[in-house]
């Protein structure tokens, strides 16, 4: 598979992405070895979704696949579960007009 | 080269299946064609929908392009074209195209006939007789360059952008490396991910285009002051992790693999013979969108799911591919390939092969589970107002 699973319990997809992917149900308290320092996982996340690596602030932009997939729309903190209640997409916004975006 | 065990044709490329197929023009012919390929023999088979009998006229103009796609397609060796009588959707236009291409046709009017029941009866003999003029045909064999591979997704979670669509992108590029065609589709789903198809498009005028047509697709949801992730994701893509339309895409778009991107054709249009991968601007739904890469003349079709689809079509085998263990296991009997080996290990590379050798097994006869289960949805694309609206204007 694409990209580097670390410590047994996340998958980094890209070297630069701020997120890894569960590849399993993931029990808070479980640690994952990132930047020469550790994550640790604050809550349950299942698998196949998101934990954060880093510190988010609202707005910040998540990276997955070394690509864009959203912003967080409020401080996220390292491992932390990363979906829908923080973090949205930028596009097919028909709810919202260009440049009056809010995202927090 | 590879090669599969298929069918000649009397024009275009080979089959991988031997069908009399049943067409109906509207939804008022539905159940009588059905109710034919219920009787004929096993090889007949039908494509009811949901389609009026007086669409507007762009409408209609897709409504027949797609029929008369479907009774080309490589796997239909005859077929019967039904309507009531009273449709605006040409019946003989669809037949006059079926027949261009060297194909057996009979057009069925079921007021001609004086009603539901006499119509089936003459149905079913008429689809008798045309099996009995294909039936004899043999399978021999054709080189891999002549298969049209439609590749779709549905019922996506995370595992489906770091397996299944990752292994079946490798079966398509194996595919287009010995010379055939490779189609992906689902524009809404190109939306966060277009910038890395149209840095791939072998031309600036098809790069424009496809950037014009996601726009389009994106606009639709501004253009009806909705919030497009009310449906993309879906709610089972996001309890499968995937939170925004940009990381469903970038999962998404893998699946037609890592080569130049050589055109981009609409809604059923015709899918070129050794065309390299070639995306098709289709909605967002994966019974439509299948149904648009077969009437465009994939004979073949690979469908990823990480959630679990069951989906099949009845003119093209479609490959149930799922990189999810708990689906590869709990639908075990709807699955045709577990490649959630990756996630264990096994290389995207020697996954994607095992997919591509499935695809000429399933090819040369192999019948997959949707076959063997006779799942055949059929849906056609309905145009909605604002794209009628465009159509008109580009008139």
């Amino acid at each position: 598979m694409k990209g580097e699973v670390l410590g047994g319990v996340g998958l980094q997809m890209s070297r630069d992405d701020n997120v890894v992917t569960a590849i399993d149900d993931v029990e808070a308290g479980a640690v994952i070895p990132y930047d020469s320092g550790e994550v640790g996982v604050e809550e349950a996340v299942p698998f196949g979704h998101k934990i954060a690596l880093v510190e988010l602030a609202p707005g910040d932009e998540v990276h997955k696949y070394g690509e864009v997939i959203g912003r967080a729309t409020e401080r996220i903190e390292p491992g932390q579960w990363v979906h829908t209640h923080n973090c949205r997409s930028t596009r097919g916004r028909g709810d919202i007009t260009d440049g009056k975006e809010e995202v927090a | 080269m590879e090669t599969f065990a298929g069918f000649d044709r009397p024009s275009g490329p080979a089959g991988v299946r031997n069908y009399v197929a049943v067409i109906p023009v509207s939804v008022a012919a539905s159940a009588v064609a059905d109710a034919i390929a219920d009787r004929a023999g096993e090889q007949v088979h039908s494509t009811p929908h949901q389609m009026g009998t007086d669409p507007p006229e762009q409408a209609r103009e897709q409504i027949e392009r797609t029929l008369s796609g479907i009774g080309t397609n490589p796997n239909v060796g005859a077929a019967v074209v039904v309507e009531l009588g009273t449709e605006s959707t040409d019946a003989d236009a669809v037949a006059d195209a079926i027949a261009d291409a060297e194909r057996d046709v009979e057009v069925l009017r079921i007021r001609d006939r004086g009603g539901t029941s006499a119509a089936v009866e003459a149905g079913v003999e008429a689809a008798d007789r045309l099996w009995a003029d294909i039936a004899g045909l043999e399978r021999t064999e054709q080189d891999a360059s002549q298969l049209i591979f439609g590749v779709e997704c549905g019922g996506s979670d995370a595992t489906s952008g770091i397996a299944s669509n990752p292994a079946v992108g490798r079966a398509c590029d194996r595919l287009v490396e010995d010379g055939g065609t490779a189609s992906f589709s689902e524009t809404p789903e190109f939306i966060g991910a277009e910038h890395i198809l149209a840095d791939r498009c072998e031309s600036e005028s098809l790069r424009e285009r496809l950037l014009e047509r996601v726009d389009f697709r994106e606009s639709a949801a501004q253009l009806m002051g909705v919030d497009l992730r009310g449906a993309q994701p879906s709610p089972g893509n996001q309890e499968g992790g995937l939170t925004t339309i940009e990381e469903k895409s970038l999962g998404a778009i893998v699946k037609g693999g890592t080569t130049a991107v050589r055109g981009l054709v609409d809604y059923a249009e015709s899918l070129p013979v050794g065309g390299g991968l070639v995306l098709m601007d289709t909605p967002g739904y994966d019974i439509e969108s299948v149904v648009g890469k077969v009437a465009g003349g994939a004979q073949i079709v690979a469908f990823t799911t990480g959630r679990g689809s069951t989906t099949g079509n009845p003119i093209a085998p479609v490959i149930k591919v799922t990189g999810n263990p708990k689906t590869a296991e709990r639908l075990a009997s709807n699955m045709d390939i577990d490649v959630s080996t990756i996630l264990e290990g096994e290389s995207i590379e020697s996954a994607g092969d095992r997919v591509y050798d499935l695809l000429l097994e399933v090819a040369s006869g192999e019948r997959t589970a949707a076959e063997l289960r006779r799942l055949e949805e059929f849906a056609i694309n309905e145009l909605q107002p604002n794209e009628l609206a465009q159509l008109r204007e580009n008139a």
